[in-house]
């Protein structure tokens, strides 16, 4: 590893996440365009490699992107592994300079409100409850019986994101919820609340990732990937061994630790896969953030103390999850907290960030480390 | 037969290599461990209930049958964890499986 090419993240551009019934290219063009308006400095001749992040189904996005925003890379293709196409994404980009193939790669992640990776179709083992909520509330109903945890507490996930996600711009949610109003939104199952869940919407995130060099080229605050793990497990939800942690998630981020020669004690600021409320004091656990079952008085502590160490952009729930935008969107937001620029949001002197980015019920995990 | 053609008539069976004797979940062509030819498994199975929740009136069980499978199946009656279940009525419809359990 230490031979490697060192990466770092040179630019970034993002839209906002709405439920707009705009065409892919379209969204993915948006975000594309926003990074190169902010980082005039950027030649598009440089860029080596296009790389695009999503469940849609139309085709050879990656080179329509291209002729769209007058790129003519020397690699260009797509990457699809549903929830965490954005970091995977990122890796593959990561990858490309590592090996010397490519100098530049513009990593352009989008998803619309009707994606068809909110379901996977093979996976049977769920029976006719496949949608997303099912696997949600077993989750749910087994992390509250082993470890005694209350509707309420896990409320507080939603609550405390809200708040995060109304100084976030971007955000698809702009309005804060009491922890009464989350018990009384929509009852989607006896363990799920709407309120509990991410909304699938619209959205874009793009990003530069280079070479040492060509990063110190194109940016005067420059943030390293120094980290990155990634675990499949499996990919039906019924294989998971445990219904209340995340062995995908442990992994991935034991290798991405190690890798960047840190403890989970060094991060200052992370963001979670919350894709449903009991999900993040899962990942929290999981990642070795607080002992198992504790995830819950870390997440009251960090409300109770308005801390944004933790999904400081409103998370999944608070943001919105346009699937293959959010690991990009997540990666984009620990930078921007890593350079002190996240405004209302940022959490102080933060030097180290992590991001955690997972796919069906935790089946795969992907976590990068970031450094300025 | 294949899973899905039995599965398809009503019938659950559970596929099984027939080098390794292994348990095949979810059903494929070959074993995922040594890529044995699967033959399937026919009989009156008992499962275990590990979780379960509830939409409307219809309770959804995370149910493991031979300390192998692992399935999602509907229950009408209160479930209990550990609770010995049949399935009483299994299909595919519109694509997806679908299984029942008493």
């Amino acid at each position: 590893m230490s031979d490697m090419v060192k990466v770092g993240i040179a630019a970034y551009g993002i839209t906002p996440f709405t439920k707009n019934d705009q065409k892919i290219e379209s969204s993915l063009l948006e975000s594309t365009k926003n990074l190169f308006d902010d980082n005039p400095k950027i030649d598009r001749n440089d860029i080596d490699a296009v790389l695009v992040s999503t469940n849609n189904n139309s085709k050879y996005l990656s080179p329509i992107l291209s002729e769209m925003a007058g790129i003519q890379p020397k690699i260009a293709h797509s990457i699809e592994s549903l929830c965490n196409s954005g970091t995977n994404s990122i890796v593959s980009a990561y990858s490309y300079i590592a090996s010397g193939l490519a100098d530049v790669v513009l990593i352009s992640g989008a998803e619309r409100y009707d994606s068809p990776g909110q379901i996977l179709d093979w996976d049977n083992s769920r029976g006719e409850f496949k949608h997303p909520i099912f696997w949600a509330s077993i989750f749910t109903k087994s992390y509250k019986r082993e470890y005694h945890i209350s509707d309420e507490q896990l409320a507080l996930v939603s609550v405390k994101n809200h708040k995060h996600a109304k100084n976030n711009p971007n955000a698809i949610s702009n309005k804060t919820y009491t922890i009464e109003d989350v018990m009384n939104s929509k009852k989607l199952t006896d363990d799920l609340k709407l309120l509990d869940c991410s909304r699938p919407c619209t959205g874009s995130a793009s990003i530069i990732l280079a070479s040492e060099e060509t990063t110190k080229k194109l940016t005067d605050s420059p943030v390293w990937i120094t980290g990155i793990g990634q675990k499949i497990t499996s990919a039906g939800f019924t294989k998971n061994k445990s219904l209340s942690s995340m062995e995908s998630t442990k992994l991935a981020g034991n290798s991405a630790l190690q890798m960047a020669k840190h403890n989970i004690s060094d991060i200052d600021v992370v963001e979670v896969h919350d894709a449903f409320s009991v999900c993040e004091p899962m990942a929290l656990e999981s990642l070795g953030f607080v002992n198992i079952g504790n995830g819950t008085s870390m997440i009251r502590e960090l409300y109770d103390t308005n801390n944004f160490k933790v999904n400081p952009r409103g998370g999944l729930i608070g943001s919105g999850h346009p699937l293959g935008a959010t690991g990009i969107a997540q990666t984009i937001e620990i930078t921007q907290q890593l350079q002190s620029i996240a405004g209302k949001r940022q959490v102080d002197n933060a030097k180290i960030g992590l991001v955690h980015n997972m796919s069906a019920a935790a089946t795969s995990s992907t976590v990068l480390v970031l450094e300025k | 037969m294949n899973f899905e053609t039995e599965l398809a008539n009503g019938i659950f069976c559970i596929p099984e290599c027939s080098i390794c004797k292994k348990i095949v979940w979810p059903p494929t062509e070959f074993c995922n461990h040594c890529f044995g030819t699967i033959s399937l498994k026919k009989g009156d199975f008992i499962g275990k209930i590990i979780e379960f929740s509830k939409q409307n009136e219809e309770y959804f069980c995370l149910v493991e049958f031979e300390n192998t499978i692992r399935i999602i199946c509907k229950m009408t009656q209160t479930p209990l964890i550990d609770q010995s279940v049949k399935i009483t009525k299994c299909g595919i419809s519109d694509g997806s499986y679908f299984f029942h359990i008493n």
